[in-house]
């Protein structure tokens, strides 16, 4: 595979998440509402809303600073990025050896840093409230899913996506414990990290249980729109990644040609829909918990992590 | 070297015209810009030895005792500290320049004789070859720093700040002293090249090296050796607040990386063990300090200590792969150690200047007096989210890289042959992830109530921005941050000598071509970071999505005021906005409701009453309590009782004599037999 290739394969993959991202969030928000026994706004319901927002005028408070203004630009960017490096539909990606999953995760950290930032300029309490709560859950789902890396990252002897995910899918792996303890734990985290039940409700403005929405709550127009855009990325992101490291089948491998391609793209969209299908499940059968659970839910699942890496540690010799 | 010693001594000379400050126009400037120029030019001094593949190089000094004269020698080591100690020496000498002016109290103790002397000592320090010349340069060090910190002592917390440090300072250099006495062993030899040829084995080795950890990791601020660090470095002016926690904690550092990896041969492997655990608890400990703190330079103090725990837990790592023999992984630790002692100086020296810079507009350090400084000092808020985003590890900056390298060199656990180590180091991976987490937050907490958000007090109303000097002081660090992020492969070859001379490999030695813009260490996990190439996607994707945004979307922009939670508009006092200790309310409840026994204490008025609701925090420090309070009640016991030997009638006094003398006469009877 020649470089011209994997470039060009790499701007499809980013033009790719961007595109499904609200079609997934729009997805999920449907089978919900069709477990709840209602009709349900279309699957399209969040392009039209990102489109909405993109045409409206941007209200700001008036000691909003220069940070509030770039945050929304900042935390796409970083998101899209790290979205974008996680093999979906072929491992054959430009930016493959220019980050791993380490460098992964701490663009989703740069991402969070500065908007929990933002939430606090403009000195609001619901700010406050968000953006001291979101710091809270991540010192806790970081580590977590550092853990889960390492986890995967000793079985496979690599931190590089592409790698894992052609490890994975040469079926060397077998059933392994520890590896079900790090899906667990992931699944544990990607929930917390986009704000989904139990940890946090996407759909609630109620003060009290509110953390993603508070922080965010200053936000209007074109700013807002890509803010939303980004947490659509996210949930795409995260969906991509444990299909990535947990289901890489039917992806385009090296040397694969346009057909492998085209059917790494079915599946991709395929895996998309398996994953909102089974979040909107989740999600209608368990009920929020309190904020102040969350440091249980997300030590659980920081455990789990650290006995799936501590038996790798153990069982693999040199 | 003989360059070295020069410039060691033109600080001294600076130093006396400090002395003379009163009588010699422009002192200030002569002092400080003298200092920075030395400085500088040490710095370059010694990019240029370790480009040139640092050899070594010795020199004997006609100085000290009669019977020894005093040795100096610049190795690849000395030289990595040296740049690390000139380099912040050079920026703090500009920042002091524009701090003195922008922030002078005549009222305060000298600081223009000292702060040369400080430097001096610890560039000292690095090149000393003997025990004896070692020992004094540190203490000069310490003393000198000491004085600084006492410059401030109108100040009600600094005179007890100032006897804390004195006393840990002492004790630290008393188990220095008897390390190296036990280093040198039985012929008694304190040159640095006779301990490394004789170097002791058995439980003299161990307890040595238990030894500088305890007197070198108190200089360095380990828990729960790190009691006085946060109250002596914010006590001091900020420039040298800078100085001591961004430089002569790496002194500390130096001193530990010396023995345990230089004179002692070859290692135990749990004596890496033992770092390991230190540097993981001193991390997490450390983080979880800071997030507590209301004062902005005691917070950066703390974090000091937690940077600290990293870098003693990589260079554990080090050394326990030194141990196992598996040179290019502990290479691998080895460098992420460096990396980090040369990140830390750069941001942590940043942060430090960037309090000084608000200390001297709202003339204060409580975070609860500060906010909306981004509007008032743009380019310091500027420098401080860089900073802030680099201490943070955040990607593409300095601090992730180390982190990064810190990450793969752990990923190489199961290469140990210990299941113990093996097990330890999972644990370790995450623990340290833990305390970057946490120290992301606490930079949240720490920049969003000091710069972002609304002014709680006047001051920070009428804040303005700092002078030129100050702002150049903190352009280059910040500028640096963002190089080194972008692109460590050239550093880490430069200080790769170091690492070769530490552990016996270089971090590259089993990759053919490694080109200096991309950082892929081992292939031992083949694994690969681009920090430039990142960085322009970075660029490349933000520009796309600036040009779209403007193409298709709206670019009306109203001004308008934000929901007040029922008040009018904004309350104008500002009270319903988050303060620091609400920001770490959801931590201080995760962790250190049963670590530090926080508590918080609401006054709720009953509904009538008009006073106002009162809330507070109260925690306790487990490092004082647990140790240093019944260690301080211990000795005042004891000091009591010798206290009566003052008040005895004088036959008392003769029957004491008496039985001294007889106890005296048996015993050089007995031994004399």
């Amino acid at each position: 595979m020649t470089l011209l290739t994997s470039v060009f394969l790499q701007i499809v993959q980013m033009l790719v998440v961007l595109a499904l991202a609200p079609g997934l969030t729009g997805f999920v928000r449907w089978v919900k509402a069709r477990l709840l026994a209602r009709r349900g706004p279309s699957i399209l319901q969040p392009y039209r809303d990102i489109l909405r927002l993109l045409k409206k005028e941007a209200v700001l408070a008036h000691n909003a600073s220069w940070l509030f203004r770039t945050t929304p630009y900042i935390m796409f960017t970083a998101i899209w990025l790290a979205a974008g490096l996680i093999p979906t539909f072929s491992t054959q990606l430009a930016l493959a050896p220019t980050a791993d999953l380490i460098a992964l995760i701490a663009l989703l950290g740069s991402a969070r840093f500065f908007l929990a930032l933002a939430g606090m300029d403009v000195g609001t309490s619901f700010g406050g409230i968000g953006s001291s709560r979101e710091m809270m859950i991540a010192a806790l789902a970081e580590p977590a899913m550092l853990m889960v890396v390492f986890s995967v990252a000793i079985l496979v002897r690599s931190t590089s996506l592409a790698e894992i995910a052609d490890f994975m899918m040469s079926g060397a792996v077998g059933l392994r414990i520890s590896l079900a303890l790090a899906l667990i734990s992931l699944v544990m985290v990607a929930i917390a990290e986009n704000a989904r039940i139990p940890v946090d409700n996407p759909a609630t403005h109620l003060e009290l249980t509110m953390v993603h929405e508070a922080m965010v709550l200053e936000y209007s127009g074109r700013h807002l729109a890509l803010i939303e855009g980004a947490s659509m990325l996210k949930l795409l992101l995260y969906a991509a990644l444990i299909g990535c490291v947990f289901a890489p089948w039917g992806m385009a491998g090296p040397g694969a040609d346009s057909a492998a391609v085209i059917r790494g793209l079915a599946t991709f969209v395929l895996k998309l829909g398996v994953a909102g299908v089974l979040l909107a499940v989740f999600e209608t059968s368990i009920a929020k918990m309190r904020v102040f659970r969350v440091g249980e839910f997300l030590g659980g699942a920081l455990l789990l992590s650290l006995l799936g890496a501590i038996f790798l540690y153990v069982s693999r010799g040199v | 070297m003989a360059f070295v010693v020069s410039a060691i001594v033109g600080l001294l000379l600076l130093a006396a015209v400090g002395v003379a400050a009163s009588r010699i126009p422009f002192a200030r400037g002569i002092v400080y810009g003298g200092t920075g120029a030395l400085c500088t030019l040490l710095a370059l001094w010694s990019v240029l030895s370790l480009a040139g593949g640092a050899g070594t190089e010795a020199l004997a000094l006609p100085l000290g005792l009669p019977w020894m004269t005093a040795h100096v020698r610049a190795d690849a080591l000395s030289a990595v500290f040296l740049l690390v100690v000139n380099l912040t020496g050079a920026t703090a000498s500009l920042f002091g320049w524009g701090y003195e002016r922008a922030h002078h109290d005549a009222r305060s103790g000298p600081v223009l004789p000292l702060y040369p002397l400080f430097i001096a000592g610890m560039n000292a320090v690095l090149i000393a070859d003997d025990a004896f010349g070692f020992l004094v340069a540190w203490e000069f060090m310490s003393l000198a720093s000491w004085l600084l910190v006492l410059s401030t002592h109108r100040d009600p917390d600094t005179p007890r700040a100032a006897r804390i440090y004195l006393i840990m300072a002492s004790f630290g250099t008393a188990c220095l002293l008897l390390a190296f006495g036990l280093l040198a062993g039985a012929h008694g030899d304190y040159r640095f090249d006779a301990i490394r040829s004789h170097a002791p084995e058995g439980w003299a080795a161990t307890l040595g090296v238990l030894l500088v950890l305890v007197g070198a990791g108190s200089k360095a601020g380990l828990v729960p050796l790190h009691v006085w660090l946060p109250l002596a470095h914010p006590a001091a002016p900020s420039h040298v607040s800078a100085l001591m926690s961004g430089v002569m904690t790496k002194v500390a550092v130096y001193a530990i990386t010396r023995v345990l990896f230089d004179l002692i041969g070859e290692p135990l492997w749990w004596w890496g063990g033992v770092m390991l655990v230190l540097g993981a608890v001193t991390a997490i400990m450390g983080v979880l300090y800071a997030m507590l703190q209301d004062d902005l330079k005691r917070l950066l103090a703390y974090s000091t200590v937690e940077n600290i725990g990293v870098i003693v837990a990589a260079l554990g790592m080090a050394l326990v792969f030194k141990a196992a023999h598996v040179p290019v992984i502990a290479a691998l630790a080895m460098s992420a150690a460096l990396l980090h002692v040369i990140n830390h100086s750069l941001f942590k020296s940043l942060l430090f200047y960037g309090s000084g810079a608000v200390l001297s507009a709202v003339h204060s350090r409580d975070l609860g007096r500060m906010g909306g400084l981004i509007h008032r000092m743009p380019v310091t808020a500027v420098f401080v989210l860089v900073g802030a985003a680099a201490i943070s590890a955040l990607p593409p900056l300095n601090g992730f890289v180390g982190e990064w390298l810190l990450f793969q060199a752990i990923l190489n656990g199961p290469a140990l042959p210990q299941w113990s180590l093996k097990i330890l180091i999972a644990v370790i991976g995450a623990a340290l992830a833990l305390a970057a987490a946490l120290a992301a937050a606490c930079f949240v907490r720490m920049y969003g109530t000091a710069f972002l958000g609304r002014p709680r007090g006047r001051e920070a109303e009428e804040a303005r921005e700092v002078n030129a000097a100050m702002r150049l002081g903190m352009a280059v660090p910040a500028v640096l941050c963002v190089l080194l992020g972008v692109l460590p492969t050239p550093l880490l070859r430069l200080f790769e000598p170091a690492t070769r001379l530490m552990v016996d490999a270089g971090p590259f030695d089993d990759r053919a071509y490694q080109p200096w813009f991309w950082l892929a260490p081992t292939s031992a996990i083949g694994n690969s970071y681009n920090g430039l190439v990142m960085a322009l996607v970075i660029g490349v994707l933000s520009m796309v999505l600036v040009v779209a945004i403007h193409r298709w979307a709206s670019a009306k922009v109203r001004r308008s005021i934000p929901w007040g939670c029922g008040y009018d508009g904004l309350d104008p006092l500002a009270v319903t906005q988050y303060t620091a200790s609400s920001f770490g309310q959801p931590i201080r409840r995760a962790f250190g409701s049963t670590v530090f026994r926080a508590r918080d204490h609401v006054d709720m008025p009953q509904p009538g009453d008009t006073r106002p609701a009162r809330f507070h925090v109260t925690w306790t420090d487990p490092a004082w309590h647990a140790i240093f309070t019944p260690l301080v009640r211990l000795v005042a016991r004891l000091a009591d009782l010798v206290n009566r030997l003052q008040f005895l009638t004088i036959r008392r006094y003769l029957m004491l004599m008496f039985f001294a003398l007889v106890v005296l006469l048996v015993m050089v009877a007995v031994t004399q037999r």
